[in-house]
C-alpha cells in the first residue's frame, strides 16, 4: 500500500494570502493514497524540511507531494529533503500554487480550489512513479577551444592553468583573431599589440595547450566528457618543424600584390608568408591559391632560398582526432558586408570610403602607412572625416536589428585617433544614439567631443563623389535640418556578425542559433556561457557583439565552466530522460531527426523470433546527451519511447484525477 | 532651406565659437543636446529656435543665424536651465553674450527688448537706481507704443511702486563709475 505525504507551503503571505492552505491539506488528506497532510509557513526552511524527515518517521510514508512555488525555484531542496528522509528522491512530486495559483488569481475560494485540484493531480502522479537512480558518465580531461582570438586564448590560458590539458584549433595561420589589427582600444588608448601578442606568446608556450594554427574542425561525435574530435590540419608546404621563421622566403617570393586580409585589404602579402610579423606561429604558410609553384609548376623560388630546406609543395592536409571532455566556442564576428546593402553610400565603388577595421589599419603604426592617415584613392592626408555609425546595425531593412555594441566606442576613439593626428582637421560622427555603457566609456565619449569632434545626429542618406571630395548628405536632426559635408575620408562602423563558417561549425558541434547566427546560450541572464548542449561553452563575439573587455571576461567564464567539467572523473546524469522500450520500438528512426540534443542513435539488437535469430534496428538514448525535453516521446509513432518521470502514465493519471 | 555644408561652416564658424565660449566662460562642447533646457524654458514657447538649438547653434558656427535669432532675446534669464542641466552648460550667460555679439553686429531680431535693456541701464547709470516712471515714458515714446500699460500707472502710484521723482542714493559717483570702468573694459562698448 503506497503511502503518500502531502506538504502545503503558505510561502508566508505569497500562498496564504491567497490560498486557504489549511483547507487544500485537510482536503488532500481525502485523496486516495494520501497517509499524512499537513500545511506549514515555510517548507523549504529548515524546519520545513524537519518536517518532512519526521512526518516519514512518524507515518512511514513512501512518498511525498509539497505543493509550493515553481520546481524552478526549490525542486533540487525538496528532493535532497526527501532523500534525507530516506526515500528515493524521484518518488517525490512537486506542484506549483504559488506562481501558477496565488499570483495570478485574487478570488480566494476559486484559487483555493485550484490549488486543491494540482495537489489531487500530482498526488494522482506520485502514485505511479518508480525509483530512478542517477547514473554515471566518464570525463576525457583534455578541453578544446575552437578560435583563436582574444575569448579563445583567454579560454585556453585558463583551462590550461587550472591544470587541464587543452587543444586550440584556429582557420588561420596565426592566432590572435582581430585584436593585435587594431591600432588602441578604448578607453585606456593602450596599444591593442602591446597587450595582445603577449598574451599570443603565453597560449604558444603553455606546457598544457597545444595549438593546431590553420586547422578547421571537421567532426564532433559524443557528448559532455567524451567527445571525440576530427580536426582537419590544412597543408601549409612549409614543415614548421624545420623552419626557423627567418623570412627570407618572403622577401623573395615574386608574387606580391595579394591582398593581406590582416590589413583589412589595405596592404598585400606574398604567397609564402605570414599574417604580420608578431604571428604566433612565427612560421608561414604558402597559400596554394596563389603559389605559382603550386598553381603552374613554376617558380620555386622559396624552396631554393629556404636555408634549412623547410618548403615541402607535396604537404597533404591531415586528420588529427582527438578526445575530449568539454568543447569552448570562440569564433568571433566578421563586418557587416555593407558593399552588398549600402547603395547609398556607394556599394563600394569610392575609395576612399573604407570601414572601422580598414581605419584601424591606416592608424595603426606596424599598418601599411606606418600610423599615418592617408586616404587609400591618393594617398593624400584627408582634412575632413565624417564617421557614420550604425552602419548595418539597427537596421533591419538592410541589415541587422539588433545593436552592434562596440561601435559607438571604436568610433569615438577613431574621432579621437583623427583629431589628434591629424592638424585642422574636422572629424564629423553622424550618429543616432551615443551608447557608452562600460567604465570609463561615457567619460572617453565626453573627452572626444571636448578633442573637437563634432557629433550630428541623423543617418546619412547619401554619399557621391564630386572631383576629390566625398560629398556627404545627411540631417541634424537636433537643428532639424539638412546638412552636407565635403569630406575626404568617410568611414563607416559596420555592424559585428557572426564570423563566416560559425553556422557550420555551430552544426558540426551540435548546437543551435538565434535568429541572427549568433550562437544561441542556454539563458540569456542566468546561462550566458553555456549552450543547450552540455559541456559545450560560449566566449565572445560568437555569442553577441562584444568589445575587448567583455569578451575577456567571458572567456575567463567559459573556462571556469569547462574546467568543472574537467574537474572529476565522472559525472552523474539526471535519470529523468528518455528511455526505449525496444519490443515496440519499430526502428522507424523519426526521433532522431527531432532530437534537438543528438541524443537519440538507431542500434542493431538481435532477438529470437519464430525460432530463429533476427537482428533489427531500435532507437537508443545516449544518457549523456538526452536533456529530457520529451520532444522524443510526442514523436513516437509507436508509443516506444516514454520520459522517465513524466511518463505517458503519470500524466494520464493527472488528467484522470482532474477530469474524472 | 539652404543645406549647410559642415567643413566649410566649422572653419567658417570657429572663431566665432570659440569667442563665444571666452566672453561667456561656457563650454558649449559640454552640452549632449539633451533638450532639458527647452523642455523648462518658460519662454520657448515664444521663441523661434528652441534654448538647445540655440546652443547647437553655438556648436557649429552658425554666427549669423544665431545672432539674428529670436530667442536670445526672448531669454529672460530665469536660471530655470542652468539650475537643471547635468552638464553645468550656463545657457542664460551665453544668451547674455550672444545678445552683446548681435546688439555689436546690428543683427538685433528683438528691438524693443534692446531699447529696454539701454533704457534700463541708462536709468540705473543717470540716478545710481532705476527711475521707472521716466524709463517707461521713454521706452513708450521710443518703441511707439505711447499708450502701453499707461492706464496702469495711477494704480502703481497710488500703492508707492512708482513714484514721479527719481529717488536719490547716497553716492550716485560710484554707480558712474562702476558703468565708466565697465566701458573702458569692454572697449568701450554700449552696453
Amino acid at each position: 500500500m503506497k503511502r503518500v505525504g502531502v506538504f502545503v507551503c503558505h510561502c508566508g503571505s505569497n500562498i496564504a494570502a491567497v490560498v486557504d492552505c489549511e483547507r487544500v491539506a485537510k482536503e488532500a488528506a481525502k485523496f486516495p493514497g494520501v497517509a499524512f497532510s499537513i500545511d506549514n509557513k515555510y517548507m523549504c526552511s529548515d524546519p520545513g524540511q524537519d518536517l518532512i524527515k519526521k512526518a516519514v518517521e512518524e507515518h512511514h510514508l513512501d512518498r511525498i507531494v509539497v505543493a509550493s512555488c515553481t520546481p524552478r525555484m526549490h525542486e533540487p531542496v525538496f528532493r535532497r529533503a526527501t532523500e534525507n528522509a530516506g526515500i528515493n528522491p524521484y518518488l517525490f512530486a512537486m506542484t506549483n500554487i504559488r506562481e501558477h495559483v496565488s499570483w495570478i488569481h485574487t478570488d480566494r475560494e476559486k484559487a483555493t480550489e485550484k490549488a486543491i485540484d494540482l495537489v489531487r493531480m500530482a498526488v494522482a502522479k506520485v502514485l505511479h512513479t518508480v525509483p530512478l537512480e542517477k547514473s554515471s558518465i566518464p570525463i576525457t580531461k583534455r578541453a578544446l577551444v575552437i578560435g583563436g582570438g582574444i575569448a579563445g586564448m583567454q579560454a585556453a590560458l585558463d583551462i590550461a592553468d587550472n591544470g587541464n590539458p587543452v587543444v586550440l584549433v584556429e582557420r588561420e595561420p596565426t592566432i590572435g583573431g582581430k585584436m593585435p589589427m587594431l591600432d588602441k582600444t578604448f578607453p585606456s588608448l593602450d596599444c591593442s599589440a602591446c597587450i595582445c601578442t603577449p598574451k599570443m606568446a603565453s597560449t604558444d608556450q603553455h606546457p598544457n595547450i597545444t595549438i593546431y594554427t590553420h586547422s578547421e574542425v571537421e567532426r564532433v561525435d559524443g557528448y559532455i566528457g567524451n567527445f571525440q574530435v576530427t580536426i582537419r590540419q590544412k597543408a601549409k608546404y612549409v614543415d614548421h618543424k624545420i623552419c626557423t621563421g627567418c623570412g627570407l622566403c618572403e622577401t623573395k617570393c615574386p608574387n606580391k600584390k595579394i591582398p593581406n586580409s590582416f590589413e583589412a585589404g589595405m596592404g598585400n602579402r606574398t604567397a609564402i608568408y605570414k599574417a604580420f610579423p608578431q604571428a604566433v606561429p612565427n612560421k608561414p604558410i604558402i597559400d596554394a591559391a596563389n603559389c605559382r609553384k603550386l598553381t603552374k609548376d613554376k617558380c620555386g623560388v622559396c624552396a631554393k632560398v629556404c636555408p634549412t630546406g623547410a618548403i615541402k609543395y607535396d604537404d597533404q592536409d591531415e586528420l588529427i582526432t582527438i578526445d575530449v571532455g568539454a568543447i569552448v566556442m570562440a569564433t568571433g564576428y566578421d563586418l557587416f558586408p555593407w558593399k552588398e546593402a549600402y547603395g547609398e553610400y556607394g556599394y563600394g565603388k569610392y575609395p576612399d570610403v573604407i570601414t572601422g577595421l580598414q581605419f584601424e589599419r591606416l592608424v595603426n603604426a606596424s599598418g601599411p602607412t606606418s600610423g599615418h592617415i592617408l586616404r587609400p584613392s591618393d594617398g593624400k592626408e584627408p582634412k575632413t572625416i565624417v564617421f557614420i555609425k550604425c552602419v548595418g546595425s539597427r537596421d533591419d531593412v538592410k541589415g541587422k536589428a539588433y545593436c552592434s555594441r562596440t561601435c559607438c566606442m571604436y568610433t569615438a576613439k577613431h574621432a579621437h585617433q583623427a583629431v589628434d593626428k591629424i592638424e585642422d582637421s574636422h572629424v564629423i560622427v553622424f550618429y543616432m544614439d551615443v551608447r557608452t555603457a562600460g567604465k570609463g566609456y561615457e567619460e572617453f565619449y565626453q573627452r572626444t567631443v571636448e578633442d573637437g569632434v563634432h557629433y550630428v545626429r541623423g543617418r546619412v542618406s547619401k554619399i557621391y563623389q564630386l572631383g576629390d571630395k566625398l560629398i556627404v548628405r545627411g540631417e541634424d536632426t537636433l537643428l532639424g535640418e539638412a546638412v552636407q559635408v565635403n569630406a575626404d575620408l568617410v568611414v563607416l562602423a559596420t555592424a559585428m556578425v557572426p564570423s563566416a563558417g560559425s553556422g557550420e561549425i555551430a552544426h558540426i558541434v551540435g548546437f543551435s542559433t538565434d535568429k541572427d547566427g549568433f550562437y544561441q546560450e542556454a539563458h540569456p541572464k542566468l546561462r550566458p556561457l553555456e549552450t543547450f548542449t552540455a559541456g559545450v561553452f560560449l566566449a565572445g563575439a560568437c555569442q553577441g557583439p562584444k568589445d575587448i573587455p567583455d569578451t575577456a571576461a567571458q572567456g575567463s567564464g567559459a573556462a571556469a565552466k569547462a574546467s568543472a567539467v574537467l574537474s572529476n572523473r565522472s559525472m552523474e546524469t539526471d535519470p529523468l530522460i528518455s528511455q526505449v522500450n525496444d519490443a515496440v520500438c519499430a526502428g522507424c528512426g523519426v526521433c532522431v531527426g527531432i532530437c534537438p540534443y543528438r541524443a537519440i542513435e538507431l542500434k542493431e539488437i538481435t532477438q529470437r523470433a519464430g525460432g530463429k535469430t533476427i537482428a533489427r534496428r531500435v532507437a537508443s538514448i545516449n544518457s549523456g546527451l538526452c536533456q529530457g525535453c520529451g520532444a522524443c516521446v510526442a514523436a513516437c509513432r509507436s508509443g516506444a519511447l516514454d520520459l522517465k518521470g513524466f511518463t505517458n502514465q503519470q500524466i494520464m493519471a493527472e488528467v484522470d484525477a482532474l477530469c474524472l | 532651406m539652404k543645406t549647410i555644408e559642415l567643413s566649410s561652416v566649422l572653419t567658417a564658424g570657429k572663431a566665432f565659437t570659440a569667442k563665444v565660449e571666452a566672453d561667456s566662460k561656457v563650454n558649449v562642447r559640454s552640452c549632449y543636446q539633451c533638450g532639458k533646457c527647452s523642455a523648462g524654458c518658460p519662454a520657448a514657447y515664444a521663441m523661434d529656435y528652441a534654448p538647445h538649438q540655440v546652443i547647437r547653434m553655438v556648436q557649429l558656427g552658425l554666427e549669423d543665424r544665431v545672432l539674428s535669432s529670436h530667442a536670445i532675446w526672448l531669454c529672460a534669464s530665469c536660471e530655470n536651465c542652468i539650475t537643471r542641466c547635468p552638464r553645468d552648460v550656463d545657457l542664460p550667460a551665453l544668451m547674455d553674450t550672444l545678445r552683446r555679439a548681435a546688439y555689436k553686429k546690428g543683427t538685433v531680431a528683438e528691438k524693443n527688448v534692446a531699447l529696454f535693456n539701454n533704457l534700463f541701464l541708462q536709468s540705473v547709470e543717470t540716478y545710481g537706481r532705476p527711475h521707472e516712471m521716466s524709463m517707461m515714458m521713454r521706452y513708450n515714446m521710443k518703441s511707439g507704443q505711447l499708450m502701453k500699460d499707461v492706464f496702469r500707472g495711477p494704480e502703481l502710484m497710488k500703492r508707492g511702486k512708482m513714484s514721479l521723482r527719481p529717488e536719490k542714493i547716497r553716492d550716485n559717483g560710484a554707480v558712474r563709475r562702476i558703468f565708466g570702468r565697465v566701458r573702458a573694459s569692454s572697449g568701450g562698448e554700449q552696453l
